[in-house]
C-alpha cells in the first residue's frame, strides 16, 4: 500500500500495470471477503433462531468499535474469522444441547415405563426441547402410602405460572394430567 | 412526491454497489402527532411478538443491514441496525409511545418497511450535495465554522458541501435535527446492497404521507 503513495511518473508500465492488477486482485479479495461474511452472518442468523428454543446462544465478546469504516482486507479477513468462529460455536452448542434433549427424551420415556425406578425425577418441558413451562416428575400416589406400597407414577405440571404474583392453588387439582403405573 | 439520489464517494460505490442515499424535502414542523398518527404508533406495536423479533435478522432486509454493519466493521449484535433497535426498544417498554410528528413519521417509516430514515433541518442542510462519503481529516460531526466533534479520519459519513450531519447509520448531530424553530426538513434514507431500491423509496414515501397528514 506504502507504494501507492510514491510518485510514479517516472516508473516503467509494467511497473504501473502490475500495482493496477494488486490493486485489483485487492479489490477482488475484499469482494470475496465481503460475500463470504454475507453468507457467514445468514448461517449464524439461522442458528440464533434454531438456538433460540433450547435456550439461546451465548452472548458475543462485546466489540469496542461502533462507528462505520471502510475495511481493508487483513481488517474483512478478522471480521470473517470472527464470524466463523461463531458460526461454529454456535452450531457446537446447537449440537450439545440436541444431544442433551434426545437424552432427557428417552429418559422420560423410561420414567414413563417405569416411574418406580425414577423416583421424584424431574425432567422439565425445555430440557426435552418442548415450549412451555411444564415440568413431567415422579412422585407417590397417595402421598406416604405409595411411598409405603411402591405406587409411583408420573405427573405433568400444568404450565407457566402467573406473571403477577398469584395466591397459591392448593390441592392436587393445580396438576394436570396423571399418567401412572405401579 | 419526488426524492433524489445523493452522491456517494465513487470508492464506496466501487466497495458496495448498493449503497445509496434518496432524500426528498418537504415542509414540516416538530409539533405533536394528530391522533390518529399517535395511534397509529400505538397500533405498530401489536405487530411485534418476541419470537418474531428473534426471527427477524432471517428477513431480507434487517439480514442486508446486518451484513453491510459487519462488512463496515460494525457489530450489528453490538450496535443494533435501526429496525432491530426499535423492536428491542418495543418489547422492553412494552409499546410505542408518540414522541412528536417527524419522529413519529420515521418510525412508522422504518417499522413499515425496515428501511430507516433521518430528517435533518432543512435551514442548516444543502440538501443538493447531502450524500455519503469517507471523513477527511479536519471533519468535524456537526461542525459549523469549527464547530462540532472532531471525526477521525476515514469514517463513514452522511455530509453535504457544508458539514458532516452524522456517521452513517447514526442520529443527526446536535441541532442538526428538526427543532422548535424548524419549517422544513430533509428526509433521508439510507440502502445497502440486498436492499430493493423500492423499499428506499417507499420508506421515504411512507414518512412524508404521515407528515403530510400530520
Amino acid at each position: 500500500m506504502e507504494l501507492l503513495e510514491h510518485d510514479l511518473s517516472g516508473a516503467p508500465e509494467s511497473t504501473l500495470a502490475a500495482l493496477t492488477l494488486g490493486e485489483q486482485d485487492e479489490r477482488a479479495g475484499r469482494r470475496s471477503l465481503r460475500a463470504q461474511i454475507d453468507k457467514l452472518e445468514r448461517e449464524l442468523a439461522d442458528a440464533f433462531v434454531t438456538a433460540y428454543p433450547m435456550g439461546g446462544l451465548d452472548e458475543p465478546p462485546a466489540q469496542s468499535c461502533r462507528t462505520p469504516r471502510l475495511l481493508d482486507l487483513g481488517e474483512l479477513e478478522r471480521v470473517r474469522d470472527e464470524l466463523a468462529a461463531r458460526v461454529q460455536s454456535a452450531r457446537a452448542t446447537i449440537s450439545q444441547r440436541a444431544d442433551e434433549e434426545a437424552a432427557s427424551r428417552l429418559r422420560l420415556e423410561k420414567m414413563l415405563l417405569d416411574p418406580g425406578r425414577y423416583r421424584f425425577v424431574r425432567i422439565s418441558n425445555r430440557e426435552i426441547g418442548e415450549p412451555g413451562c411444564g415440568v413431567w416428575y415422579v412422585r407417590p400416589r397417595l402421598g406416604l402410602i405409595g411411598m409405603l406400597m411402591g405406587w409411583w407414577e408420573v405427573k405433568l405440571s400444568s404450565g407457566c405460572p402467573l406473571a403477577t404474583a398469584a395466591r397459591p392453588v392448593t390441592g392436587a387439582a393445580a396438576c394436570g394430567q396423571s399418567y401412572s403405573r405401579r | 412526491m419526488s426524492s433524489s439520489s445523493g452522491p456517494v464517494e465513487p470508492r464506496l460505490r466501487e466497495e458496495f454497489p448498493g449503497l445509496r442515499l434518496q432524500w426528498t424535502a418537504l415542509d414540516a414542523r416538530a409539533r405533536p402527532s394528530p391522533r390518529e398518527v399517535a395511534r397509529r404508533v400505538r397500533d405498530l406495536s401489536d405487530r411485534y411478538r418476541g419470537a418474531g423479533v428473534v426471527a427477524m435478522r432471517t428477513q431480507p432486509i434487517p439480514h442486508a443491514y446486518r451484513t453491510f454493519f459487519r462488512q463496515v466493521g460494525v457489530d450489528p449484535d453490538a450496535a443494533r441496525i435501526p429496525s432491530e433497535e426499535a423492536a428491542v426498544k418495543r418489547l422492553l417498554q412494552g409499546r410505542f409511545e408518540s414522541r412528536d410528528a417527524v419522529a413519529d413519521a420515521l418510525l412508522i417509516a422504518l417499522v413499515e418497511t425496515g428501511v430507516p430514515v433521518w430528517a435533518l433541518d432543512a435551514a442548516l442542510t444543502d440538501a443538493d450535495t447531502l450524500g455519503i462519503r469517507t471523513s477527511v481529516a479536519g471533519d468535524r460531526l456537526g461542525g459549523y465554522e469549527g464547530g462540532g466533534v472532531p471525526l477521525p479520519a476515514g469514517q463513514l459519513v452522511v455530509a453535504d458541501g457544508v458539514a458532516v450531519h452524522a456517521t452513517l447509520f447514526g442520529e443527526p448531530a446536535p441541532g442538526h435535527g428538526p427543532g422548535p424553530r424548524t419549517r422544513r426538513i430533509v428526509l433521508f434514507a439510507v440502502g445497502v446492497d440486498g436492499v430493493p431500491a423500492i423499499h428506499v423509496e417507499e420508506a421515504l414515501w411512507t414518512a412524508v404521507d404521515v407528515l403530510e397528514a400530520s
